[in-house]
């Protein structure tokens, strides 16, 4: 039972960083309609910014604000100069961009930093006070770590002008430019938000997974399966999706499947989801009058 | 009275479609000017031109300034407020949140809860329905919605694209005495496009016919209202 259980509050604390990667792609998916194959390896660089801030000696919480904010950085200066010449391109287009970009992020970083795989520290000391014996140290952490990344994204989107905006250029570019909004400024500024969010995830997630170029292809595609999950369109429920995805994860590698084939539960999902319930559990089912 | 907005020689286009062919007009200051014509004449492209939504070539001064060649969201900015054909509704966010948007460009945060005050006091409707999703309005009211959302910028001029559509005759009257309203109370200059002749006569100063992208004719709105053989052949009624 209390072995269940471990597994359960385990898949919590993934699952959670599985959701921020997931609000990610629902980010840029409602404004765009795209889903950002490159959101993992924008987040394994800016893992790598971390490190070698750490590196430098810099204190733990320092690096990690400083790599949001280049992290936010990065991703505005990579739709204005990537994605924002092919705004009104085909989705394909898009795509291979996004595909480019993937494979950039991952030899860039493997070219500064190289592919030697590195332990990546996690600022919550093993033997902190709120780790109990269901829950590591850094199970909790990185998960109200998450948690408070989600509140603050609620509330940038619901008081502030700048989400309202950003709100409502996802919803109806037409009019919103019509009101005065810079359509495509939002893009970008959604698209930095993503890459900050994501950094995050990444920067969680290393301590477990360990740091290398490749470290986010898996965690990708558990966000994608969260994202998809929930709904595609729904940012609440990308990250019960997220939930939802680490303990399934979790409990069928340990008493079904093993943990050699944990991954493909996360395709076995993508594949059902899209076909059993193409709007996930929280999304809006479109409708389209032919 | 001096010119706000002076419009020569605009050519508008779809693609290498041209939908406007060297239009005139101009509007006073203060004053309410009404494009009419059958669909397909070129209205909503008239006022797609002026906020430079469709290509262009020729002239529009806003207030001596050229707008062709602005972005949008530019020429939102110096005060060109925009009813858009289909108003335009966020559907999805609240109406006080559609309202919000409409001043989303101004820096006067108390000025714009004032204004959002008075919109609430001239539309009691929007009120009671501020926290409620916009989509699930009515017609009339998501119309109130868009005429408020872009009041709501304080604009100097503004565009209107047939706000009659789809609504009940009573409902018309109603948008059309608080449309009179805003223009006498507020002293706001209005650009009318409208298939509903003449309701827009009633209201307007000035008013130019367009047919085919072309202007055919133009003049005070009482002489056109009173000239049967333009509203037999142009208005038909």
């Amino acid at each position: 039972m209390e072995g269940f259980i471990h597994q359960v509050v385990s898949g919590l604390a993934t699952g959670s960083i599985y959701a921020a990667v997931g609000l990610a792609l629902v980010m840029i998916y409602q404004s765009t309609h795209h889903l950002n194959f490159a959101q993992g390896e924008m987040a394994m660089f800016s893992t790598f910014i971390a490190w070698a801030l750490l590196e430098k000696g810099w204190p733990y919480w320092a690096a990690f604000f400083v790599t949001i904010a280049a992290s936010f950085i990065l991703g505005f200066v990579v739709q204005r100069l990537f994605l924002r010449p092919v705004e009104k391109a085909p989705v394909l287009t898009n795509v291979i961009v996004f595909i480019g970009l993937l494979v950039i992020f991952n030899s860039v970083a493997g070219w500064i930093f190289d592919y030697t795989i590195k332990p990546f520290q996690s600022p919550f000391p093993k033997d902190a006070w709120f780790s109990t014996r269901f829950f590591s140290a850094h199970e909790v952490g990185s998960m109200s770590v998450t948690f408070c990344v989600l509140l603050a994204l609620y509330v940038f989107f619901r008081f502030t002008p700048v989400g309202l905006a950003m709100r409502a250029a996802a919803q109806n570019p037409d009019s919103a430019r019509l009101v005065g909004i810079r359509v495509s400024m939002m893009l970008a500024v959604g698209w930095g938000l993503a890459a900050a969010i994501g950094s995050v995830a990444g920067m969680m997630i290393a301590p477990v997974v360990f740091l290398d170029p490749n470290m986010m292809s898996g965690i990708l595609l558990y966000g994608f399966a969260a994202a998809l999950l929930g709904g595609i369109d729904n940012p609440w429920g990308a990250v019960i999706g997220g939930l939802i995805v680490g303990v399934l994860e979790n409990l069928l590698g340990a008493y079904v499947i093993g943990t050699e084939l944990k991954l493909s539960v996360a395709l076995v999902m993508i594949v059902g989801v899209l076909t059993l319930k193409p709007s996930g559990l929280f999304g809006k089912v479109v409708v389209t009058r032919v | 009275m001096s010119k706000l907005l002076e419009v020569s020689g605009l050519n508008a286009y779809y693609g290498n479609t041209q939908a406007l062919f060297g239009i005139d007009f101009s509007l006073e200051e203060g004053s309410v000017t009404a494009i009419l014509g059958a669909n397909g004449a070129g209205k909503t492209t008239t006022l797609r031109a002026l906020c430079q939504i469709t290509r262009t070539t020729g002239s529009i001064k806003l207030d001596g300034q050229e707008l062709a060649g602005k972005s949008t969201e530019r020429i939102v900015r110096l005060g060109v407020g925009h009813v858009p054909d289909g108003r335009g509704t966020f559907t999805g966010l609240t109406t006080e949140e559609n309202l919000r948007l409409g001043a989303i460009t101004r820096r006067d945060r108390a000025e714009v809860s004032l204004d959002l005050e008075r919109m609430y006091a001239r539309f009691p409707r929007l009120k009671e329905r501020r926290h409620q999703q916009a989509g699930t309005l009515s017609g009339g009211e998501q119309q109130m919605l868009a005429i408020s959302r872009a009041l709501m910028l304080r604009p100097r001029l503004l565009l209107l694209d047939e706000p009659s559509f789809g609504l009940a005759p009573l409902i018309v009257v109603e948008i059309y005495r608080i449309l009179r309203e805003i223009n006498e109370q507020d002293k706001v200059s209005m650009l009318l496009v409208e298939q509903n002749a003449s309701i827009a006569l009633d209201l307007a100063h000035e008013a130019y016919l367009l047919e085919t992208g072309r202007v055919a004719v133009s003049g005070p709105s009482e002489t056109i209202k009173g000239d049967e053989t333009i509203r037999r052949s142009y208005l038909g009624y």
